[in-house]
C-alpha cells in the first residue's frame, strides 16, 4: 500500500505537473487503445503508418537534429533495409521476426559506410553527400532489374502478422521501445547515459568537443550506426506492413519527407519528429479522402511546413511546449502555464507581468 | 560517336554550368543553399509553353516574358521566404525544398503530370563528320558559352561584380566598407534566378518538360557545385562540364547506361570529395573545416 502511494507520489510529481508529458502519455493511451475503439482497417493503417514513418523521422533527429551530422538521404538506411528484408524474405523464406533485425543490422553497417564522409566534411557538404548515395543506389538497382525488381520493386512479401490488429500492435510496441530508447540516448541531462550530453556538444562545437577529451569520432560514428539502426527497423517494418519494397522508399522526395516532419515538430527533441509525424501524415491522409483535398493535399503541406518555418522556426511542439510550461526561475523545476507560482519552492514564476 | 558524345556533352555540360553558377552564386555571397534553384528552371519552361501554345506569342517573346516573370518570383520568393530566416542556414534549405515541391506540386496540379514539348528556336541541322547536329544543339552551346563570358566579365571588369566578390568573402567588412549588403543579396538572387531561367529557356525544346524535371538536374548541380569548391564560381563550370561529359559518355557507352548516368556522376563527385574536402577549386574557410 505504501508503495502504491509513493508510486502514486511520484506519478504526480513527475507526469501530472508537467503539461508535455501529459500529452506524451495520453498520446501512448490512445495509441495503444486505439484498436479497442474502431477497427476500421483504414484509419488502422494510418496509424501504423503513421507509427513506422514517425520512427524513421526520429531515427533522423538523432543523427541530425542532436548531433548535428546533417544527412539530406537518410531515406538510404529505410530503403536499403527494407530491400534487405524483402529479398530475404521472398527468396530465403525468413520470416519477418528475422528479416527486419537482419534488415536493421544491414541498416547499422550501412550507416557507419555513410559516415565515413563526415570524418572530412561539415554542414551543409555533408548534407549533399549524404543526398546523393540513396540516388547512387537507385541507380544501381534500376541497373540490375532482375535482381531488385527495378520500377517495380519486390512484391509478394510476407505479412508482418496473420491478424490487421496483431500487426498493429507489433509495430506500435516496437515503436514505443525504440523512441523510448532514443529518448533516453539522447537525453543530456541523463544520469545513466553520459551520451547524449556528448551528442550535443559534437553539435555545438566539435572542435571544443574534441580539445575535451572527447573521441568525437567514434560517438558521430555510434550516432550514425544508432540511427541507421532505428531508421533500418522502420524499412523492415514498413516493407512487411506494405507487402513490396519500392524504389520510392530511395528517392529525394523520401528523405525530404523526414526531415520536413521532424523540422515541423520541432528539432532536436525527439518528441517533435513524433508529433510531426503524427500530425501531418493523417492529416494528408484525411484530405484525400475528399475530391479537391486529394488534388491539393500537397500544396496544403507545403504551404503549412513554409508558415511553420517562417513564423515557429524551432517547431511546432517547442512553440506550443513554451506556451503550456513555465521553467521557475529558482530551482528549474516545470510548471504548468496556470500557476503563479512555483508547485516546490514558492517562487513567483511571472514577476514582469506584475 | 565521338561527335555526338562531344556535342550532346557540351550542351549537358553547358547547361548544368549555367545551373550551378547561379546556385554557386548566391551560395557563395548569401550562404543561401537554394535547392529551388532547378524549380525556377522548370517554371521557366512551362512559362515558355504557356506562351507559345495557349496564347500564340511568338518564341522568342515568350522567352523574354519567361525570364522577366521568373526573375521576378524568384526575387518575391527571396524577399518573402529566405530574408526572413537566412542566418539559419538549414531552415533556408529547408524553406526551398518546401518550395521547390510547392511548385511541382503546382504545376502537376495545372498541367497534369504528362510530358509536353516546345518547339524549337532554330529548326533543322548541319552535318558534321556525317554527324547529324541541331542547330538547336548549336544555338545551346553557343548560348551557353555567351552568358558564362557574360558573367566572367560582369564578376571579374565591373565594379557591381568587385562588390559582389567583396561581399561573399566577408560580409561584415564589406558592409563596413560602404556596399549595401542586402541589396547585394537581392541583385545576386536575381542574377541567380535569371540564369536558371535562361537555362530552361535554352534546353526546354532539347530535353522533355514535366513537374519532375527539376530533381535530376538538382542532383547533378548539387554535385558539380560540390566537386567544383562550394562559392567558387569558376571551379563550378568545371565540375559542371566533367559531370555532363561523365553523364553522356556513361549514356553512350555503357549498356543499361541511362539509369547509371547519375549514379556515375555522383560516384565521382562523393570519391573527390574524400580526397580534397573543399573540392576542386575550392576555397577553404577555417570554419568549416574539421
Amino acid at each position: 500500500m505504501t508503495y502504491l502511494l509513493l508510486w502514486y507520489g511520484w506519478f504526480r510529481g513527475e507526469i501530472l505537473a508537467i503539461p508535455g508529458r501529459v500529452i506524451a502519455l495520453l498520446f501512448f493511451l490512445v495509441l495503444f487503445g486505439a484498436p479497442l475503439v474502431t477497427q476500421d482497417p483504414y484509419y488502422l493503417r494510418i496509424i501504423t503508418l503513421a507509427t513506422v514513418f514517425a520512427l524513421f523521422a526520429t531515427s533522423w533527429d538523432v543523427l541530425s537534429g542532436f548531433t548535428g551530422q546533417i544527412n539530406l538521404g537518410h531515406a538510404l538506411f529505410f530503403g536499403v533495409s527494407g530491400y534487405m528484408a524483402g529479398l530475404l524474405n521472398t527468396h530465403f523464406g525468413m520470416p519477418p521476426w528475422l528479416t527486419i533485425p537482419t534488415g536493421a543490422l544491414t541498416g547499422v553497417a550501412v550507416g557507419l559506410i555513410a559516415g565515413i564522409p563526415a570524418l572530412r566534411l561539415r554542414g551543409i557538404y555533408l548534407g549533399l553527400v549524404t543526398l546523393t548515395f540513396p540516388l547512387i543506389l537507385l541507380g544501381i538497382f534500376f541497373t540490375f532489374p532482375e535482381f531488385t525488381g527495378g520500377e517495380l520493386g519486390i512484391s509478394g512479401i510476407e505479412r508482418l502478422a496473420f491478424s490487421r490488429i496483431l500487426s498493429y500492435y507489433i509495430v506500435v510496441a516496437v515503436f514505443t521501445l525504440s523512441v523510448f530508447f532514443m529518448w533516453k540516448f539522447t537525453d543530456a541531462g541523463s544520469k545513466i547515459f553520459r551520451v547524449g550530453l556528448i551528442l550535443h556538444a559534437i553539435r555545438e562545437d566539435e572542435i571544443t568537443a574534441r580539445a575535451s577529451g572527447i573521441n568525437t569520432t567514434g560517438y558521430k560514428f555510434l550516432a550514425f550506426a544508432v540511427s541507421g539502426f532505428f531508421a533500418g527497423i522502420a524499412g523492415g517494418l514498413f516493407v512487411h506492413y506494405m507487402r513490396i519494397a519500392a524504389p520510392s522508399m530511395l528517392e529525394l522526395v523520401f528523405s525530404f519527407q523526414a526531415i520536413l516532419w521532424t523540422i515541423f515538430g520541432g528539432v532536436a527533441t525527439i518528441y517533435g519528429a513524433v508529433a510531426g509525424v503524427f500530425i501531418l501524415f493523417p492529416m494528408l491522409e484525411l484530405l484525400s479522402l475528399t475530391e479537391w483535398g486529394e488534388q491539393s493535399r500537397f500544396i496544403i503541406f507545403t504551404v503549412i511546413l513554409i508558415l511553420t518555418l517562417l513564423f515557429m522556426p524551432e517547431g511546432l511542439t517547442v512553440w506550443v511546449l513554451d506556451k503550456l510550461e513555465i521553467k521557475c526561475p529558482r530551482c528549474k523545476l516545470v510548471n504548468v502555464f496556470t500557476r503563479r507560482t512555483c508547485r516546490a519552492c514558492r517562487a513567483p514564476l511571472r514577476n514582469q507581468e506584475n | 560517336m565521338v561527335i555526338d558524345i562531344l556535342v550532346n556533352g557540351l550542351v549537358a555540360g553547358g547547361i548544368y554550368a549555367v545551373l550551378a553558377v547561379g546556385f554557386s552564386l548566391i551560395f557563395g555571397v548569401a550562404r543561401i543553399v537554394n535547392m529551388a534553384h532547378t524549380a525556377f528552371y522548370m517554371l521557366t519552361a512551362y512559362f515558355i509553353f504557356v506562351g507559345t501554345t495557349m496564347f500564340n506569342i511568338p518564341l522568342v517573346a515568350s522567352l523574354l516574358i519567361a525570364i522577366g516573370l521568373i526573375t521576378i518570383i524568384g526575387l518575391i520568393c527571396f524577399k518573402l521566404f529566405f530574408d526572413r530566416v537566412k542566418q539559419h542556414e538549414t531552415t533556408v534549405m529547408i524553406i526551398s525544398v518546401a518550395l521547390a515541391m510547392l511548385f511541382q506540386e503546382i504545376l502537376f496540379l495545372v498541367f497534369g503530370g504528362h510530358y509536353t514539348g516546345i518547339p524549337p528556336i532554330a529548326k533543322g541541322f548541319v552535318d558534321i563528320a556525317s554527324i547529324r547536329v541541331s542547330y538547336q544543339h548549336i544555338f545551346a552551346i553557343v548560348t551557353t558559352g555567351l552568358i558564362l563570358l557574360g558573367l566572367w566579365l560582369l564578376l571579374s571588369k565591373t565594379g557591381l561584380g568587385k562588390a559582389i566578390r567583396a561581399v561573399s568573402q566577408d560580409r561584415e567588412i564589406a558592409n563596413l566598407m560602404g556596399i549595401n549588403v542586402n541589396q547585394i543579396f537581392l541583385i545576386v538572387m536575381g542574377i541567380s534566378v535569371a540564369l536558371a531561367g535562361l537555362a530552361g529557356a535554352v534546353i526546354a525544346p532539347i530535353y522533355m518538360v514535366s513537374p519532375l524535371m527539376w530533381i535530376q538536374p538538382l542532383t547533378i548541380v548539387l554535385a558539380s557545385v560540390v566537386l567544383g569548391g562550394l562559392g567558387s564560381v569558376g571551379g563550378c563550370v568545371v565540375g559542371a562540364l566533367i559531370l555532363g561529359y561523365t553523364e553522356i559518355i556513361v549514356t553512350f557507352l555503357v549498356p543499361g547506361g541511362a539509369s547509371l548516368r547519375g549514379a556515375v556522376s555522383m560516384s565521382i563527385m562523393v570519391v573527390v570529395l574524400l580526397v580534397r574536402p573543399e573540392g576542386l577549386f575550392g576555397v577553404v574557410f577555417e570554419e568549416e573545416r574539421l
